[in-house]
């Protein structure tokens, strides 16, 4: 397994990784994964104890991760790492990191080279739309850059 | 260079960016040539790019956000009719334009060519929120309350590349007027937006969510009265979030969001939208007055001077020549300012393909709009081109212009303004061929004193039941439907997409293809013969009821 940050967060690997059902059993569990059917909000009791979410993505269309991300962030207001894993492309960095992804498990084919997935980090300068990274205003109007 | 009047002038940050969306498309065309990218992977991403492969070529669909260009551009989309495409282009009911035989190795070099003239295919497909539409008399109609336009462009920003919703369980369109009479269809769309003056100066908005058309036609239903501006955004984030967590994802046909609010109803729906409301940073989506104001400050606003004879000068002309006054009577729309007045121009000659234009007719009409509108051109969603502000003195040199090219046809909302689908002649998806038919009942149609006598009546088409040319949303709608390899068409009548909006009903069993713009006709002749003094067709529809058109459609001579 190849980990790729997409932040500054450094990954962590952890032996034990439980599923959402499983958490409750697992006091020792610090490592939680998540299908992308699964309610965020479920993890509210385990939170304190959690140090990763992992969002399992089915397929790289399926985009019901990136709201999960966010939930985790805003709602829940999750200071762990969030990683993605699955069938992901680089296409996507961008949009993880924006919704609150630290790092991707790289995928083991052509879409797993690394310097695409540092590329396409840095494609845009700019946004059109606020995320859960912080940022300013390089308007006129919505635009916004993030603040390093 | 002078600002545009209609739309957001760019500036240097929105270009550099436009620049790297194009460097990123060329990257994926790119590792689908090397073979990193499977086809499977490709194929959304293009499409997100507004690049779809149709029955004999690709076909790219450039974006016209909220339907509003300039004559720049639009030169330059009549310059690539020319050189990548047959020398046509076709303008769609989603305000776009498309060009039908592109090669997939001349697609950066065309994208480098729009960004020349700030323009891109950017979420033109794709299951993300697509192209933002809006009021084709934005900004000139004497109807309106607020002009759509600035909060059509901070939804187009907003929604660009969007982290979260560009990977939705389906495409996503949005509509927004600010007009009380609807001319966007916002009950058809997934969400409909109508703006109106708040208390405070600042618009409010009604929210309609989980309209469409498709093969499921669903009516949207209010989910707001009444969001404030600050909150539009926020709004919009906790419906999209609802959706993409919950919509479903294990079918293709059930993946609307209209699917989802008729499953769990629009009461269940509002609670979720409340409950991630309540959750959010609202100070984070807050869409500042400030903000509004900086977007509102890159458009220009055309400077409306007319001498005080204007209208008189007009009277007078029309008095003069009949042929002119009936075009002013079908394709044009009364103006803000007494002394202008907003023309269409319709792409529907008789016997002519619905939308389509060639690159000469797409740069008279750029030359004309710098001549006559502030150099300003709108694409409307019944596939028609609007001037916006023309000058009432100088309308019939506009008239004379058109008449040059073709373009001077007096249809406007009448039979001949035809909406037909792409069907079988590109659509890999088509039962039936919509052109020819809406051809057919062009030539049928084709005396304009019996349109102005027909007076308002909508025909759509649509080659299948995906229903791209709206049918149930026609006066009278034609549906292609495929019986042992023959074409046959099935007629609804009764839809609407204007105010009242409603759902079009069929009539009886399809009729093949040779036989169905004779049964119109009879429909036609049916209302022509029982009107009452001042009836549309929808008015003598609803007085009567099917029964006497159902008969007459399947009277057999
Ligand atoms: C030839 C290529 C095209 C293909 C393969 C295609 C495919 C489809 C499909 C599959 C749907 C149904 C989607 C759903 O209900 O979830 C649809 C709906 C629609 N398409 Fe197309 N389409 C094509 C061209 C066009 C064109 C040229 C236009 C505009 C003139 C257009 C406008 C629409 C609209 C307005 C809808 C239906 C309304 C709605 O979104 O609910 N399509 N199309
Ligand atoms: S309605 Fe059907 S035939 Fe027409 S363009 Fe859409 S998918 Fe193709």
């Amino acid at each position: 397994m190849k980990l790729f940050e997409l932040g500054e967060r450094t990954a962590q690997v952890h032996d034990v990784l439980v599923t959402l059902a499983e958490l409750a059993e697992r006091d020792d569990a610090r490592a939680v994964l998540l299908e992308s059917a699964d309610d965020p909000a479920l993890l509210k009791p385990y939170l304190n104890r959690l140090d990763l979410v992992v969002l399992r993505f089915p397929g790289f269309r399926d985009g019901r991760g990136f709201t999960q991300a966010r939930e985790l962030r805003e709602y829940l207001r999750f200071s762990g790492e969030i990683r993605a894993e699955g069938h992901i492309l680089p296409d996507q960095a961008a949009f993880l990191r924006r919704c609150g992804v630290d790092s991707v498990v790289l995928p083991k084919d052509g879409n797993g080279d690394p310097a695409l997935w540092e590329k396409q980090l840095r494609q845009f300068p700019v946004a059109y739309q606020r995320s859960v990274l912080p940022e300013r205003s390089v308007g006129p109007g919505l635009r916004v850059e993030e603040v390093s | 260079m002078s600002i545009p009047v209609g739309h957001y002038q760019y500036d240097p940050i929105d270009r550099d960016f436009l620049q790297a969306r194009i460097a990123e498309f060329e990257g994926q065309v790119q590792r689908r040539l090397d073979g990193t990218l499977s086809e499977d992977e490709f194929k959304p991403l293009r499409l997100m790019n507004g690049l779809y492969l149709q029955l004999h070529a690709y076909m790219l669909r450039v974006a016209i956000p909220y339907g509003i260009l300039d004559s720049r551009q639009l030169r330059k989309l009549g310059e690539i009719a020319r050189r990548y495409d047959r020398d046509y282009g076709h303008f769609t009911t989603r305000q776009n334009i498309q060009f039908n035989w592109i090669r997939l190795e001349d697609t950066p070099a065309i994208l480098r060519e729009l960004a020349e003239v700030d323009m891109h295919a950017i979420q033109t497909s794709g299951n993300c929120i697509r192209n933002v539409t809006a009021d084709e008399y934005a900004g000139a109609a004497a109807d309106e309350l607020v002009d759509p336009r600035v909060h059509a462009e901070i939804l187009r920003q907003w929604s660009t590349l969007h982290p979260e919703f560009t990977f939705l369980p389906r495409k996503f369109k949005i509509a927004i007027s600010g007009s009380p009479n609807d001319r966007v269809a916002a009950r058809f769309h997934d969400i409909g937006i109508l703006a109106r003056p708040g208390a405070d100066g600042a618009p409010v908005f009604r929210i309609f969510v989980g309209g469409g058309l498709g093969r499921t036609p669903i009516i949207g239903e209010e989910l707001f009265d009444s969001v404030r501006e600050e909150h539009l955004l926020a709004t919009l984030e906790a419906i999209l979030r609802v959706y993409n967590a919950r919509g479903r994802r294990d079918n293709i046909y059930k993946a609307r969001i209209k699917i989802l609010v008729q499953a769990i109803g629009v009461e269940a729906y509002r609670e979720a939208v409340e409950a991630e409301l309540a959750q959010m940073d609202l100070e984070r989506y807050r869409l500042t007055p400030e903000a509004v104001a900086a977007i509102r400050s890159r458009f220009a606003v055309p400077q409306l001077e007319a001498p005080a004879d204007a209208d008189a000068v007009l009277a007078q002309q029309r008095r003069d020549d009949p042929l002119f006054d009936r075009w002013v009577r079908s394709n044009t729309h009364v103006h803000r300012d007494p002394g202008h007045i907003i023309a269409t121009v319709s792409l529907k000659p008789a016997g002519g393909i619905p939308g389509d234009a060639t690159s000469a007719q797409i740069a008279r009409l750029a030359d004309l709009a710098d001549a006559y509108s502030f150099g300003e051109i709108r694409i409307t969603h019944l596939q028609n081109v609007v001037l916006g502000h023309v000058r009432k003195d100088r309308l019939r040199d506009l008239w004379l212009g058109l008449s040059e090219v073709g373009l001077a046809e007096a249809n406007i909302g009448l039979i001949g303004d035809i909406v037909a689908c792409p069907g079988l002649d590109y659509c890999a998806l088509a039962n039936a061929r919509s052109i020819p038919i809406a051809q057919k009942l062009g030539a049928r149609f084709a005396d304009t004193a019996l349109q102005a006598e027909i007076g308002a009546l909508r025909i759509n088409i649509s080659g299948c039941i995906n229903a791209c040319g709206h049918h149930h949303a026609g006066h009278i709608g034609l549906l292609g439907v495929d019986k042992r390899g023959e074409e046959f068409f099935q007629l609804t009548v009764g839809g609407r997409a204007e105010n009242g909006a409603a759902i079009g009903t069929i009539l009886g069993a399809a009729l093949p293809e040779d036989e169905t713009v004779d049964a119109i006709a009879r429909l036609v002749d049916c209302y022509l013969g029982r009107r009452e003094s001042g009836e549309t067709f929808l008015d003598t529809l609803t007085r009567l009821g099917h029964e006497p058109f159902r008969e007459a459609a399947y009277e057999t001579v």
